[in-house]
């Protein structure tokens, strides 16, 4: 074997393993898939939110005279929410991400709200088949909460491979861009200390959702 | 009960934690060491109840298989004690490695919340309700009479009989490296690799690297392969060393033996024998380590955010 053809075969080896090891192809592949089974995962539950919530308005309505506007607005935010087409293409575009993530955001919020709506009626509040509703609503919103944590966490792993070098020029020649996360819709409300006003009693659910006091275990009924 | 409006919050408030990363982790409780199966921060149980939930638990991961854990602590300020749980079960993983079923019971007891947390496992076994159901038959009122340990005692009995009728595999016997002297490395894969394996591989090496450095290729891939076959680390670091050191012997005496192309088996079958001894040692010190006495976690426990809360 002569020296040129040795040589031809370290370069060769050495590039085979800088091939496979270097420029992240493998990693690209781990991750992708990985983002795409959290991904799953958040819309096995918002999917299990979804289903729980046409037994939560059946179980309302059969509450005489209840608050129309607020049953209205979460049969309407889960219409839209569960009409939006969710492919796992939507990952790659973030508008459809923004607008999947909105039409969610919306009925978290209307469901929320009826919720606390809901207290003020004695009836409902006695009624065990609600009480286990609210139970399994309660359950499911965890389930929300840990999918999205596990996507959020996945994502950055594989946006900081798309992002830095030299996996970013595997990136670029693949056209693995970064994937869109998940934020909060009203960051700058959430921000701001919450105002208390013991004035108005009553109007406790006029409240939004979003903003009510620091949370206070040792307080809660 | 947490309120919806709370649980916005609390979603939001992960999300901005997200955020804000290390500033905000600082303010939250830190995860307590995995200690024992029941973990008592507050002093509240007397170290015989401990002994009797402890063994009692003990008797039952011997028996069915799951593992679960009791931890008290005063309060999880400023997270909510779901939140809380969570991160506790995301740290601990408890339950079995393949099965991942665990379940861990949570109480802060100067908040009077405590939380059933459910790894998914054995979300079948004790649903959401069923969780909030035991909290308000058995943990309730006997938290309310400050009989901490009665009322553990019989959540426990009430989840043990929900998860006995899961039907889930009955624990194994914990002796891995019993009947094969090789640990994880059975004898028959050991002699496919030294006689087919390694012998392409060595070729190769040989061929692109030459002589010595083709032998030491070939031995290094041994405690690779090694490694992958047995998965353990320590494994890997004696198979690799040893495997290189008998394949750099091997690769020096064929080269000072016949002086011309080596013959690719004696590195080869070096690298196998050192990646097998390697192997061997390195599989019946790990086996041994968990066959000692003593609580670990399984590792196994992927909690998902079921199970319920509640308060007294």
């Amino acid at each position: 074997m002569n020296i040129t053809r040795r040589t031809a075969a370290w370069c060769a080896g050495l590039a085979t393993a800088l091939a496979l090891s270097g420029c992240g192809y493998n990693q690209f592949q781990t991750l992708d898939e990985q983002v795409k089974a959290s991904w799953s995962e958040v819309l096995n539950q918002y999917q299990r939110r979804a289903d729980l919530i046409p037994n939560i308005v059946a179980t309302v309505k059969g509450e005489a005279n209840f608050e129309q506007e607020t049953l209205t607005k979460v049969i309407e935010a889960r219409a839209k929410a569960t009409s939006i087409q969710v492919t796992p293409e939507t990952l790659n575009n973030p508008e459809a991400f923004a607008k999947f993530q909105q039409a969610q955001g919306e009925l978290t919020g209307a469901l929320s709200r009826l919720m606390v709506v809901a207290e003020q009626y004695p009836n409902l509040k006695a009624n065990a088949g609600f009480q286990d509703l609210r139970v399994q609503l309660e359950g499911t919103e965890n389930r929300v909460t840990v999918a999205r944590n596990r996507y959020i966490k996945t994502v950055a792993d594989y946006n900081v491979l798309s992002r830095q070098f030299p996996t970013n020029l595997t990136a670029m020649v693949f056209g693995y861009s970064v994937k869109p996360s998940f934020t909060v819709a009203n960051e700058a409300q959430i921000s701001l200390p919450p105002s208390v006003n013991f004035d108005k009693a009553p109007a406790a659910p006029a409240i939004a959702p979003a903003r009510p006091p620091a949370p206070a275990p040792a307080a809660s009924r | 009960m947490m309120s919806l409006r709370q649980f916005g919050l609390l979603l939001c408030a992960l999300l901005l934690g997200t955020w804000l990363g290390a500033a905000r982790a600082q303010d939250v409780l830190p995860v307590p060491p995995l200690s024992a199966r029941v973990v008592d921060q507050t002093a509240t149980l007397t170290p015989a109840q401990v002994q009797a939930l402890e063994a009692k638990l003990a008797a039952f991961e011997a028996q069915a298989g799951p593992q679960i854990v009791v931890l008290m602590v005063a309060t999880t300020q400023p997270e909510d004690i779901a939140a809380f749980s969570q991160r506790v079960g995301d740290a601990w993983k408890i339950g079995r490695r393949d099965l991942g079923d665990g379940l861990l019971i949570v109480v802060a007891k100067t908040d009077r919340r405590v939380n059933i947390q459910t790894a998914k496992a054995l979300e079948g076994a004790v649903p959401d309700l069923a969780a909030r159901q035991i909290i308000d038959s058995a943990l309730r009122p006997a938290f309310r009479a400050d009989d901490y340990a009665g009322g553990l005692n019989a959540a426990i009995d009430q989840l043990m009989a929900r998860i006995k009728g899961e039907n889930l595999p009955a624990p194994q016997q914990r002796q891995r490296p019993q009947g094969s002297p090789f640990g994880g490395l059975q004898p028959l894969e050991l002699l496919i690799f030294a006689f087919v394996a390694l012998p392409v591989v060595a070729g190769v090496a040989r061929r692109i690297f030459g002589r010595g450095l083709g032998s030491m290729a070939s031995s290094g891939a041994t405690g690779v392969l090694a490694w992958l076959v047995t998965s353990s680390l320590l494994v890997a670091g004696v198979g690799a060393a040893v495997g290189l050191l008998f394949g750099l012997f091997a690769g020096a005496s064929n080269v000072l033996r016949s002086g011309r192309r080596g013959n690719p088996w004696g590195g080869a079958l070096g690298g196998a024998i050192g990646g097998g001894l390697g192997g061997g040692f390195g599989g019946g010190g790990w086996g041994g380590g968990s066959g000692g006495g003593g609580f670990s976690s399984g590792g196994g426990g992927d909690f998902g955010g079921g199970g319920a809360s509640g308060d007294w």
